[in-house]
């Protein structure tokens, strides 16, 4: 039944295996090398934001909140799938996917980013920019 | 008669990377039926159509299955098309043809993987992974997500790949191609694999169509049936031959399996050099009115996606039939009359997907 079985088909390549370069990057003692289009993790343009409130409309997990009053864009970064559907209904196009990994955590954490005032006002982009407060999801 | 005795098996097993759970009536070390329950991972997918509209619901659709994550998005988006009678442009039906195709690499390489670990071979596996790696790497610079792609949209498709990422999904085939000889030998004539999977759960080309068998399972028996012959998305433009085998055992399934990794390779150089340029995606108004059955070749086998929409954003219902559903009646025929010893190995031969099964 076995008529043109082999032995040892395999020891050749397992021999080269074991003397060559591992295959696998030495993350974290090497730097992990992500590609351009890696959907890692959403980034928002506070400047840009009208608080249209269409980003939070889109997203299937409801990761997002957007507070009009209150001027606030929250983003829940645990319930997030990365689909990048918000970024897609963004009229403004100030949200974006970028590639790199949240962090983990213990706790289900929200990020709270101020919109600014809506008249522009001249204010330094960075620190818009810059998540301004975490908050702690009930 | 010797005694009877009924052994749980699963759902937690070390060959199984999903949870079922199965009754295994022996006598002796013989098996003589086999009970098999489901219901372990039930996430209720399919009722989220109710609470998701049409568009988001491609994102859930996808994530029914981390493997034929691809295919479920499509499947779905395919369904919805239809019924609101859109028009898809050529370069999204290539773009998804060649991300179904590289689907298909990368879950028949996760079997065989999956498949030499279960044999103990564990250098055979780590090789079959590796190739995988670099299937995984292009769909990470196509796609942005290595397992779940989030690529498909009504209409049409989300990304476009340029010149540059073609040709490196070419390069990536190429090797793949050049590198899988070793393992392909090794799984096709290896002592020790061929006295594993030789004449071990034979599925006979009459039972397998009887039982409703799909997919790799089908083919294996000698049945000439694959879906993608519809020439849904751009198969209509390439060269789909069914990959068949005949003696319907363990080693027919793999040997399918395999050949269809070259095939896949084929059709990925085959639809790169062919894709129009043109759109990616068509505006979509409107909701979607009336219902669809459509159909698409997994990488497990046949899959149908059933959708009716009743006009407004939220669609009555979405029915997905899943290849492993289709492939447990014969998998428990398989089972009869085998040895204890060869139950894992005969239910990984239908590369069982429990998650996708449940929803
Ligand atoms: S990427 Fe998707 S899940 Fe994440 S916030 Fe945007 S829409 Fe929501
Ligand atoms: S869709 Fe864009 S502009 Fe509108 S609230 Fe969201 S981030 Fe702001």
């Amino acid at each position: 039944m076995l008529e043109d079985a082999k032995m040892l088909t395999f020891a050749r390549t397992a021999l080269k295996n074991l003397f060559s370069r591992p295959a696998t990057v030495g993350y974290p003692y090497e730097p992990a090398k992500f590609p351009q289009r890696m959907r890692g993790h959403i980034e928002i343009q506070t400047e840009n934001c009208i608080r249209c409130g269409l980003c939070m409309r889109s997203c299937p997990p409801g990761a997002i909140r957007v507070d009009k009053a209150a001027g606030t864009w929250t983003i829940n970064r645990f319930d997030c799938i990365q689909c990048g559907s918000c970024a897609g209904a963004c009229p403004k196009k100030c949200l974006s996917l970028v590639p790199g990994y949240t962090e983990p955590d213990y706790q289900k954490k929200e990020e709270v980013f101020y919109l600014p005032e809506k008249a522009p006002a001249a204010k330094p982009a960075q620190t818009a920019a810059k998540p301004a407060e975490t908050a702690v999801s009930p | 008669m010797a005694k009877r005795s009924i052994i749980p098996f699963g759902p937690q097993h070390p060959v199984l990377p999903e949870p079922v759970h199965l009754d295994l009536v022996l006598e002796d070390e013989t098996v003589v039926g086999a009970i098999p329950s489901i219901g372990y991972i039930h996430r209720g997918l399919e009722k989220l159509v109710e609470k998701k509209d049409f568009k988001q619901y491609v994102y859930v659709a996808e994530r029914v299955c981390g493997i034929c994550s691809c295919g479920h998005g499509m499947g779905y988006c395919e369904a919805v098309e239809q019924v609101m009678e859109i028009e898809v442009p050529a370069r999204a039906r290539y773009l998804r043809t060649i991300w179904m195709e590289m689907s298909r690499v990368h879950s028949h390489l996760l079997w065989l993987g999956l498949l030499a670990d279960a044999m103990g071979f564990e250098s055979l596996f780590m090789e079959s992974w590796r190739l995988r790696e670099k299937i995984l790497d292009m769909f990470d610079a196509t796609t942005g997500g290595r397992i779940i792609f989030s690529v498909n949209c009504v209409g049409g498709t989300l990304k476009d790949m340029d010149r540059d990422m073609l040709a490196g999904i070419c390069r990536a085939a190429d090797e793949i191609e050049q590198e899988i000889h070793p393992v392909m030998e090794t799984f096709l004539r290896d002592y020790s694999v061929q006295s594993r999977l030789k004449g071990l759960g034979v599925l006979k080309k009459d039972d397998a169509v009887l039982l409703g068998a799909v997919g790799p399972m089908l083919r294996a028996s000698g049945e000439a049936y694959d879906v993608r012959m519809l020439g849904y998305e751009a198969y209509g433009d390439l060269d789909v031959e069914p990959v068949t085998a005949q003696d319907g055992d363990c080693y027919s399934r793999c040997r399918v399996r395999l050949y269809e990794i070259l095939q896949s390779l084929r059709l990925i150089r085959q639809a790169a050099e062919k894709i129009p340029d043109g759109e990616i995606a068509v505006p979509v108004k409107g909701n979607p009115k009336g219902e669809y059955f459509a159909r698409i070749e997994q990488p497990r086998g046949e899959a149908i996606y059933y959708v009716k929409g009743n006009g407004t954003k939220n669609l009555d219902r979405f029915r997905l039939r899943t290849p492993t559903t289709s492939n447990i009646p014969p998998m428990v025929e398989l089972l009869k009359g085998c040895q204890l010893a060869d139950v894992p190995l005969i239910i990984l031969t239908i590369d069982p997907c429990i998650s996708c099964t449940e929803r």
